[in-house]
């Protein structure tokens, strides 16, 4: 309760939110930064890119980086740097729309399930736990499989697999918590509908935990959609996405032109390695049970930052094998 | 004062079922009797007075009063209508013309809206129209500078909080105000400003006040009727002033020994009635008159056998008490 009131103290939350993110989380305002800059990239792509993503100069394949194209071309003589601006445009397009329809999913379930307690409750974590104990990649490739690979069949596999799981046990905790103040209990004493309630009083509160949860699932979806085109069930050739450029060229060429694997390999480690140290500075500070906890918390979590969390995150170590 | 009954509740209660085990296997093994069959009314215009320890279910009253919760037996007829009967729709509806200010200023107020936005809430709630002049002159209404309109609760003291939280009751100019402790968690000298604040909102709107309170000096000085409650029943209800002049229920005179007096020759003299031992548990309630394993009077041993039934004094008398040798 104390720390809510602590937390609503600031006049200008998001502005205040910005401060202390740099001030207290500098690594985590870093990844703040390699998460606008590839936005950035990735609206502007076609401004940025020096070439089509697929265009070809066969008089210059497999060309080292050369100021004509700066990271080198691929077998089929397309620049690499413009592939991975444009590969960024698909891993932002991926990361977003997964993370927010599986956020949105798990905050309405969560919300749902939490508010109104009883039969409800009892039908959507029963149906969670049968999500639950599946394996999210054995789902989401099974569902490829049948779908047929593409931008939009990804994104919805991934969103909806990834929205009705723990994480609408999150969403649920908080909201039970919440649901116990007064104030919920006055709108109701109001007249508001329930409806009303959940989105004025409870939303609201539970805004904490979502907005980390979305940075969270950004990070995994953009290494799950670099995992199935890496194995071909992704964006199809000759999109370009950098678990697909990593994949069967990448590798082929490995040892006569290891750039072509090595830079959308850096920029997957670098986008998710910062959307993730971004989503545990900002777990940090938007947890109010956190607030002032010792520094030795707060660096050992950020260090760890890029390797634990998200549904994804035990298969974010065999990260080694993708570069 | 009219002579119309605004609220009229009869033989109500509410049960909590105590559940054990989990999941699809709960089962329901006891109830929890808050408040266990009470009649009484309201006029339009009174001020219904409630007191009693905690966990007596004055809370639990007002609440199913306004219809907070479901399955409440017996009939809480407002203007008329049975709120029991009512559907959840329904019942939202009827909340129009009763609300309710709460105990605690700081939680019932939500700390991420800014106090325009709580005010504003009722006529989202009902659909209607926001108007700022109206939020400007609720504002005024219970003495805040309607210029703070864009602040957050935790930028006001406990009295200016529960301010904002009468507003919020007075936006739909309700008939009816459910007071649930609305200056407990108050300092002394705030509760008297809001009292006095909360009878100037009675005259000026014509307002029926039910106000819950364990306090007596309080409730004396707002209300025109006390009723007085132990563990779920009402022991005695009477005019304010009969009930301090002239208390008949033990219960209600050990309450009254305990008011403090201001003044340290007439406290030393008086005779204390101190209670010995807890509130017995309202699932396992005591055979015969509730009070009696705690009573200092126990006159007879009708009081372990037979629940006392609340009746008046004489036929006609508006003095009433629950107690077999009152």
């Amino acid at each position: 309760m104390d720390a809510v009131e602590k937390e609503a103290k600031k006049r200008n939350y998001a502005v205040n939110m910005l401060v202390r993110l740099v001030k207290e989380k500098p690594l985590g305002a870093a990844g703040a930064v390699v998460l606008l800059v590839l936005l950035l990239v990735g609206v502007f792509a076609n401004v940025l890119a020096p070439y089509g993503y697929n265009d070809m100069d066969l008089s210059a394949r497999l060309s080292p980086s050369s100021p004509a194209h700066i990271l080198g071309t691929d077998n089929l003589g397309r620049d690499l740097l413009s592939r991975i601006i444009y590969g960024a445009r698909i891993s932002m397009i991926v990361g977003f729309s997964v993370a927010l329809i599986g956020t949105a999913l798990a905050a309405v379930l969560g919300i749902i399930s939490g508010y109104f307690g009883g039969a409800v409750d009892f039908v959507i974590q029963r149906f969670v736990d049968g999500m639950m104990c599946l394996p999210s990649l054995i789902v989401v490739l099974t569902v490829v499989a049948i779908t047929g690979p593409g931008l939009l069949p990804i994104i919805l596999v991934l969103g909806v697999e990834g929205g009705v799981g723990g994480r609408v046990r999150v969403v649920r905790g908080a909201v039970i918590a919440i649901k116990r103040n007064l104030y919920v209990e006055a709108s109701r004493s109001i007249g508001a509908t329930s409806l009303r309630t959940m989105a004025e009083h409870i939303l609201p509160n539970v805004m904490a935990p979502v907005i980390v949860m979305f940075t969270t699932s950004l990070g995994s979806a953009i290494i799950t959609e670099a995992t199935l085109s890496f194995i071909g069930l992704g964006i199809p050739p000759p999109e370009p996405s950098w678990g697909g450029m990593l994949s069967l060229s990448g590798r082929s060429f490995m040892l006569i032109a290891p750039w072509m694997a090595f830079w959308p390999g850096l920029c997957l480690c670098v986008a998710v390695y910062g959307v993730n140290v971004l989503g545990d500075a900002l777990r940090d500070l938007l947890d109010p049970r956190l607030e002032g906890g010792s520094g030795s918390y707060k660096i050992k979590k950020m260090i760890g930052g890029g390797f634990g969390g998200g549904i994804f995150g035990r298969r974010r170590r065999q990260k080694p094998e993708n570069t | 004062m009219e002579n119309e009954r605004i609220l009229d509740v009869e033989n109500m209660s509410k049960f909590f079922p105590i559940a054990s085990g989990g999941g699809a296997f709960r089962r329901k093994t006891a109830d929890l009797r808050a408040v266990d069959g009470i009649s009484f009314h309201i006029m339009k215009g009174e001020t219904l007075g409630i007191v009693g320890e905690s966990g007596c279910g004055k809370t639990t009253t007002g609440r199913c009063v306004l219809r907070l919760y479901d399955n409440i037996k017996g009939t809480v007829s407002f203007e008329g209508t049975d709120l029991t009967k009512l559907g959840a729709e329904q019942a939202r509806r009827a909340r129009r013309e009763m609300q309710m200010i709460f105990q605690d200023p700081m939680a019932s107020l939500d700390p991420r809206m800014t106090v325009g936005k709580i005010i504003g809430e009722p006529f989202r709630a009902h659909g209607e129209p926001e108007r700022k002049d109206e939020i400007a002159e609720l504002f005024r209404m219970v003495e805040l500078d309607p210029n703070m309109a864009g602040r957050y609760p935790h930028e006001f003291s406990g009295g200016q909080r529960q301010r904002i939280g009468i507003a919020r009751a007075l936006a739909l100019r309700p008939k009816f105000i459910v007071c649930d402790e609305p200056v407990s968690a108050l300092d002394v000298s705030v509760q008297a400003q809001i009292i006095a604040l909360l009878e100037g909102l009675r005259e000026e709107l014509g307002l029926t006040y039910l106000f819950i309170a364990h306090d007596l000096s309080v409730v004396r000085h707002i209300s025109d009727r006390v009723a007085v409650m132990y563990l779920g029943k009402i022991v005695e209800i009477t005019r304010s002033d009969e009930l301090y002049s002239n208390p008949l229920h033990p219960y209600t005179l050990a309450l009254l020994s305990a008011v403090p007096i201001p003044n340290p020759r007439l406290d030393r003299q008086r005779r204390r009635v101190m209670l010995s031992g807890d509130v017995p548990s309202p699932v396992n309630l005591p055979r015969g008159c509730r009070f009696n394993p705690r009573c200092p009077k126990r006159a007879s041993g009708l009081c372990s056998e037979v629940e006392p039934e609340l009746k008046p004094l004489s036929p006609g008398s508006d003095h009433w008490v629950a107690c077999h040798h009152a």
